[in-house]
């Protein structure tokens, strides 16, 4: 965590890892065909990846919210569907896993000149991935409602509770708190913040056995609980694009979404007086611990193992190209935290460096952890709706995942 | 017909069948008795831009060679049905052995995915099933009775839900009932109740979803109602208004009986069609506090990062059986009939 911090700060002084290189820009043979998910930042780097890759290259770019799901059977395939991947820490796992992206040492050092050590990915010393940006969750607030019921910014879980009970007796709203709930991956990431800021541990150390039924588990979901009673009642239908819209609606005074949101949350659309009164703010502790309750992010370009040498250059250059362009991240200031060299954060960037500062985890890479994300949300609906407790929905949680992880062969 | 004739009437058929139906079903079959080779667990150096650490990897090599052994992956039988997450026998026999009274029993067998999956495909299906056919009888009545210049009108009208695309139609409904959608809002109004949310709770949601099913389903069965309806002898219609019976009478007597084969046919239609009830989950959102048969399907092979073949095949499997339990007493009395008639 201290390293993104020495880097975004080393970026202003440094000159790059590599001194010479070959221009990546300019792309005259082979194929691209890039899978990414579907979010403005994302857009505003394939456009330079277009850009980048020149108007005689063969490029083409699906967004999709589904990439999760798709990019394992596309990738898998031969030649793969893409030919390269917009990965996540989350997301490169089942791909490591099967082996599916190949390893970019000699690609970084002929074209990667511009870029940052930091921006490298590495599993056992191999280059796999090269990261642009970096995202967490965090805090957003109305100042002018706080300033109204004289509310200080909350910097804990609970101080967020006793806010958004308060903005909700005062009349002013009646659901102030709003955070992705919606079944499914969104209300899994909830428990993963939650865990993660209570200090748990997911799995035995060294091994697939889960170990999340204790205490700590208990404490997270019980403020989950209690944030979804103080939310709108159709939270478990509500994604991250839909908590924007009821931001923008001024149905909201205090959330905890993706820093990335930013770039659309901050733009020239939509109710400009909201606008101006939302403010960002670090992500809270919970239950007396140190570490912010949220988890670390990258995204970064990963390219697929079953396609040419000729395809996987060419998506690397044009990529790169973006994944480097200093002149991208700082005329976008605000649609993310870059890691690109030469970057200087605007406004936006705060919370998510808070994050990094306060020593919140980045989320685990490890090659099962998606298979207990996916056990999580069933069972949490059970204990929010108030149909089992706390430790039952851990003890299921627990149950279901062991059934998946035999089948998956990791235990 | 003769045997022979018969047999190459049948065989483009059968054979398209076999090709498109069978063979997957069977190769959904086998899938469902093998599991994934071990995966071998190797601890790795990995660094990223917020630091360097240690972490658990899978062993690509050793797992590659696993694989290239076994390239179904391990055998496993039935095990995969027997685990939590299908028809998990172990735990009903621990829930029936640890708790003391049955409605306590039944509660921990309805925690177990698989049973509450299964008791909101059968609600849905028992409760969609009858409405659809009553509602469709009535609808093919009354516009059997309407005037010649509107009916074409009319049945096409009718038949709007079904043409709609599933989860287009459920999506428009699910925006319609939104707190703020006019649905929703109107709702709100009616009962007085600012906070009330056709999203927010299991039972509001389940009647969501029947009531949408109802309105997706019953125009298949009043296209086949009103079809068989034109089907209806006039003579025996005419003899009991001679005879003075009313209309209740008559649709009672002579109508009701014609259609009965109808109705059954569309009894077997429609129970199939909603025991894999899938669409409306996904376009409603409600993956959170109702589950199908089929959702379970599509988490197994889509909601995970990793794909679960050998368990959406095993639920698949079940899936099948369930219908084909369902459509028994229809298929033994269709078969009786059959026999009886030769």
């Amino acid at each position: 965590m201290k390293k993104l911090l020495i880097a975004l700060m080393f970026t202003f002084v440094s000159t790059g890892a590599y001194a010479d290189g070959h221009s990546p820009c300019n792309v005259t043979d082979g194929t691209i065909n890039v899978l990414a998910n579907e979010f403005t930042t994302l857009r505003i780097v394939m456009e330079e990846a277009e850009k980048c890759a020149g108007s005689d290259a063969d490029f083409s770019v699906t967004h999709s919210v589904d990439h999760q799901k798709l990019q394992g059977p596309a990738l898998e395939a031969n030649p793969a569907e893409f030919t390269a991947k917009i990965v996540t820490n989350g997301s490169i796992t089942p791909l490591m896993s099967k082996g599916l992206l190949r390893p970019l040492d000699d690609l970084v050092e002929k074209y990667g000149s511009n870029l940052n050590k930091s921006q490298l990915i590495t599993f056992d010393g191999k280059v796999y991935a090269v990261a642009f940006m970096a995202n967490a969750q965090h805090l957003w607030y109305r100042e002018s409602i706080f300033n109204e019921l004289g509310i200080a910014v909350p910097t804990t879980y609970e101080e967020v509770i006793a806010a958004a009970a308060k903005i909700k007796a005062s009349g002013k709203m009646d659901n102030p708190y709003a955070g992705a709930f919606k079944a499914g991956w969104n209300l899994s990431q909830e428990f993963v913040n939650m865990y993660l800021g209570h200090g748990g541990e997911f799995f035995k150390p060294g091994t697939a056995e889960p170990s999340i039924n204790n205490a700590k588990g208990v404490a997270a979901l019980n403020v989950i609980k209690q944030l979804t009673e103080l939310s709108n009642p159709d939270f478990l239908t509500q994604d991250t694009n839909a908590v924007k819209e009821e931001w923008e609606s001024g149905n909201v005074a205090i959330m905890h979404i993706w820093g990335s949101g930013a770039a659309s949350l901050l733009d020239d659309e939509g109710d400009q007086a909201i606008k101006a009164d939302t403010r960002l703010a670090p992500p809270p502790t919970v239950g007396g611990g140190s570490a912010a309750a949220t988890t670390l992010w990258w995204d970064g370009v990963a390219i697929a193992k079953n396609t040419s040498d000729e395809n996987a250059e060419a998506s690397f250059r044009a990529l790169v190209g973006a994944a480097s362009s200093t002149e991208m991240a700082n005329a976008n200031p605000n649609a993310a935290v870059w890691l690109i060299n030469g970057y200087t954060p605007g406004d936006a960037a705060v919370g998510v460096l808070a994050a990094a500062k306060m020593g919140a985890t980045p989320y685990p890479s490890i090659p099962q952890m998606g298979l207990l994300h996916g056990a999580m949300s069933d069972e949490m609906v059970e204990f929010l709706q108030g149909n089992e407790s706390a430790e039952k929905a851990l003890q299921d949680i627990e149950a279901a995942y062991i059934a998946k992880a035999k089948e998956q062969g990791f235990l | 017909m003769p045997h022979k004739t018969f047999f190459w009437f049948f065989f483009p058929s059968g054979l398209a069948m076999i090709l498109f139906i069978g063979l997957p079903i069977f190769s959904s079959f086998f899938q469902s008795l093998h599991i994934e080779p071990e995966q071998i667990l190797i601890e790795v150096e990995t660094c990223d831009p917020f630091g360097c650490e240690t972490e658990v990897q899978v062993d690509l090599e050793a797992t590659a060679q696993s694989a290239a052994e076994n390239p179904l992956g391990r055998f496993n039988g039935f095990g995969t049905y027997k685990d939590r997450n299908h028809l998990a026998f172990e735990e009903i026999q621990e829930a029936w052995q640890s708790t003391g009274d049955f409605s306590d029993f039944i509660k921990n067998v309805l925690n177990l995915p698989f049973y509450k999956s299964l008791l909101f495909t059968l609600t849905f299906c028992f409760t969609v099933t009858p409405c659809v056919i009553v509602l469709g009888f009535i609808v093919a009545l009354s516009v059997n009775v309407l005037a010649k210049s509107i009916k074409g009108m009319v049945i096409f009208g009718t038949i709007l839900p079904m043409i709609v695309t599933p989860l287009i139609g459920s999506l428009v409904l699910f925006w319609m009932i939104d707190s703020q959608g006019v649905l929703g809002a109107t709702i709100q109004i009616i009962f007085d109740d600012p906070n009330l949310s056709l999203k927010s709770s299991k039972a509001l949601t389940w009647i969501t979803l029947i009531i949408y099913g109802i309105w997706h389903n019953t125009p298949f069965a009043f296209v086949v109602f009103y079809a068989g309806l034109q089907t209806v002898p006039q003579d025996p219609i005419e003899a009991a208004l001679i005879d003075g019976a009313t209309r209740t009478q008559r649709v009672r007597h002579i109508v009701l009986p014609h259609l009965y084969p109808v109705a059954t046919f569309i009894a077997l239609i429609c129970l199939m069609d909603n025991f894999r009830v899938f669409e409306p989950i996904i376009g409603f959102s409600a993956e959170g506090v109702a589950q199908s048969l089929s959702w379970m399907i599509y988490k197994d092979l889509r909601n995970e990062t990793l794909m679960l073949f050998g368990s959406a095949g095993a639920t698949s499997m079940l899936t099948i059986l369930g219908v084909g339990i369902l459509l028994m007493p229809v298929l033994i009395r269709t078969w009786k009939e059959f026999k009886t008639e030769r």
